[in-house]
């Protein structure tokens, strides 16, 4: 009788052994691993194959629909309420016009945007918010180039055949409450799925990457001196932000920091500095580009909290280190997404769906961005390191 | 050199696994053997050339002198000596060491008619070296896989290599080989205190009126028996504890192996098959 703890204990340890052996997904040797440190300091990247694998197929960048004649008359004067792509030729404003389907609305085609009966409307929402993405694409390529360098984005980056990109973001709902005695989470110890599925904080895109809550904790002494005020908390959420950047590109923390002294520029590998322009670039689009675009949307397009969906570093990346493997699709379009062309901010408050036909806009765009001046001092920066 | 009044006990002839006769002497209190010899000139060949290499290297100073694996790019060839040459031998020589060393206390066992535990015990720190620098090495491809031989860059080394997997603390191996080490702390922790208490004649000395009696191990029991209600034991409390020992030690080797070879990404993702468990999925 007192031994009857052996089967139940035989079972259990049965059935987690064939839960561990069967359920998770080990990998076999040989691997993969790249060097990107000083012999014997382990900065190595290890690559899973099969990861590899399905990532080079699922990241393949398409080639134009054609070559477009890019002389010609403009598309402002063939066209209406063309202010972003009006300097186009008429042949450039279509091709691209054709990409964006392919890219963006594959499925659903033109009528994804456009009033068929009335192609310069405004009438429907995603044409509105198309044109601000264009203008945000633009001050990527223009503005950002300290992170996206001349490889620069198009809409495909993020897009990928999707109406709305499939690694998006919005305010989360938090772990909730637990029971009376343990029903302080501390916002997080639940499944964590935008930090690599850790139990750390829940928050962190928003803190980071919508607000500017600082993430630099790391005390600068050995000992504790007094004059760093972080707490653990704060560590977990900064880690937080950290492995989502890390799934976000495929990469272990050793990419960007040589984790003795994961502060110090001086050890880091330059890959830290695309990181933090990185950083900034995507809290200026989440700030500038897409939450005032609010009123425009409709609530299925909206998160559960109601507010909009928002980017982060695996919109673009997609789990690759650099998106689409560092092809760059945007020298095929250099006219259209590489410079600034209209800057002027629509008001969305007034946008009425179904209604508004032409949605007027400021004169000019408010942003994060570097200004140049700053730009040239943080590639000073960058290259020093 | 005066023979303490207990090593005529253990100067026993034979139990030699090598040589017979031939090494089967003592150095002073030292029993040399030929796994004696073995160890001398493989400690001596490596420490030597662990001098060459910081010669060759930046500093002298004892903390950050650092002899490091090839590149990776060398795979699992041989490097030239200072580029990871030395390293590659060193390794031989630390192995020749750490083996003769254990197969030395063999040899002592047999002469002592005792079981193997020590040496056995012992191998296990070396399987966990083993594992380190020959087999998570060759598992993965080259021999830059192994860490420096110095005494801050071989925990630079720990810190990146845990970091690869994005969060450590998620490895389960990693996990039993803590627990385990924090359960061997605890015990000797327990058995010291223990020991140290039943062994204290009192402040006085006149524990019970006698200056010389300390308590028994039926004290010791009945310590343990009130306040957990199970004491293990005077022999057992050994044996707990070289399993607690070595099995924090082989957790260790298992979870570094794992790391790589058959887990290429962060440690938190392979929890998922708890997420995916039938039961909530």
């Amino acid at each position: 009788m007192n031994q009857l703890w052996i089967p139940f204990a035989a079972a259990g340890a049965v059935f987690v052994g064939a839960a561990v052996i069967f359920g998770a997904d080990w990998d076999t040797p040989p691997v993969d691993t790249v060097q990107i440190g000083y012999r014997g300091t382990g900065m190595v990247q290890v690559l899973d194959r099969e990861d590899q694998v399905a990532l080079k197929l699922a990241n393949v960048a398409p080639e134009p629909a054609y070559e477009p004649d890019p002389a010609g008359s403009l598309a402002r004067d063939v066209y209406q309420n063309v202010p972003v792509l009006g300097h186009l030729s008429e042949d450039q404003f279509n091709e691209l016009m054709a990409d964006i389907t392919a890219w963006v609305s594959p499925v659903e085609g033109c009528n994804y945007c456009h009033n068929p009966d009335d192609l310069a409307s405004d009438e429907v929402y995603t044409k509105v918010v198309s044109r601000r993405m264009l203008q945000m694409t633009q001050h990527i390529n223009e503005d950002w180039q300290p992170h996206v360098a001349q490889t620069g984005v198009t809409c495909y980056t993020c897009h990928r055949g999707n109406p709305v990109p499939a690694n998006v973001w919005s305010r989360d709902l938090g772990p909730g409450e637990k029971g009376r005695a343990v029903g302080w989470r501390g916002g997080q110890n639940i499944v964590n799925k935008m930090a690599a599925n850790t139990s750390l904080p829940t928050d962190a895109l928003e803190n980071y990457l919508l607000d500017e809550q600082p993430i630099r904790v790391h005390s600068l002494t050995a000992l504790p001196d007094g004059t760093n005020k972080n707490t653990v908390k704060e560590t977990e959420t900064s880690w937080a932000l950290m492995m989502h950047m890390s799934e976000s590109l495929g990469v272990g923390c050793v990419t960007c920091h040589n984790t003795r002294a994961l502060n110090d520029w001086d050890q880091s590998p330059p890959q830290r500095v695309s990181a933090w322009h990185g950083i900034r670039m995507t809290r200026d689009l989440n700030v500038s580009y897409l939450t005032p675009m609010a009123p425009a949307f409709p609530a299925n397009r909206k998160g559960p909290e109601g507010d909009v969906f928002k980017v982060s570093c695996a919109t673009c990346h997609n789990g690759v280190q650099k998106p689409l493997y560092g092809v760059s699709m945007l020298q095929d379009y250099v006219n259209s997404l590489a410079t600034k062309s209209d800057t002027g901010v629509p008001d969305f408050t007034t946008y009425k769906p179904g209604e508004t036909k032409l949605l007027p806009s400021s004169a000019n765009t408010t942003s994060l961005a570097p200004v140049s001046g700053a730009v040239e001092g943080e590639k000073a920066l960058a290259s020093a390191d | 050199m005066a023979l303490l009044s207990f090593e005529r006990k253990y100067r026993v002839r034979g139990g030699t696994l090598i040589g017979g006769d031939l090494f089967d002497f003592w150095v002073g209190p030292f029993y040399v053997g030929f796994f004696g010899l073995t160890t001398a000139f493989f400690a001596g060949l490596g420490t030597a050339l662990m001098a060459y290499g910081a010669a060759l290297g930046p500093t002298w100073n004892i903390w950050r002198i650092s002899i490091a694996p090839p590149d990776l790019s060398y795979g699992l060839g041989l490097a030239p000596l200072a580029e990871g040459g030395l390293w590659q031998i060193i390794t031989i020589c630390a192995i020749g060491a750490f083996v003769s060393w254990a197969l030395r206390e063999v040899e002592i066992c047999r002469k002592l008619g005792m079981g193997f535990h020590v040496p056995f015990a012992f191998a296990v720190a070396i399987f966990a070296y083993v594992t380190l620098v020959v087999i998570r090495p060759v598992l993965m491809g080259a021999w830059g896989h192994g860490f420096p031989y110095g005494i801050f860059s071989h925990l630079d080394w720990v810190s990146n290599v845990g970091y690869q997997y994005l969060h450590f603390h998620y490895n389960p191996a990693h996990m039993l080989a803590v627990s385990l080490f924090f359960t061997t702390t605890l015990a000797l922790a327990l058995h010291g205190g223990l020991i140290l208490s039943a062994s204290n004649p009192g402040r006085d000395g006149t524990l019970y009126n006698n200056p010389n009696e300390v308590k028994t191990p039926e004290h010791e029991d009945t310590f343990f028996r009130d306040i957990i209600g199970y004491s293990v034991g005077t022999l057992g409390i050994h044996r707990l504890g070289l399993v607690l020992a070595l099995n924090a030690g082989f957790w260790s080797a298992v979870c570094i192996v794992i790391s790589g070879p058959l887990w290429n990404k962060g440690w938190p993702e392979w929890w998922n098959w708890w997420l995916d468990l039938p039961i909530w999925s």
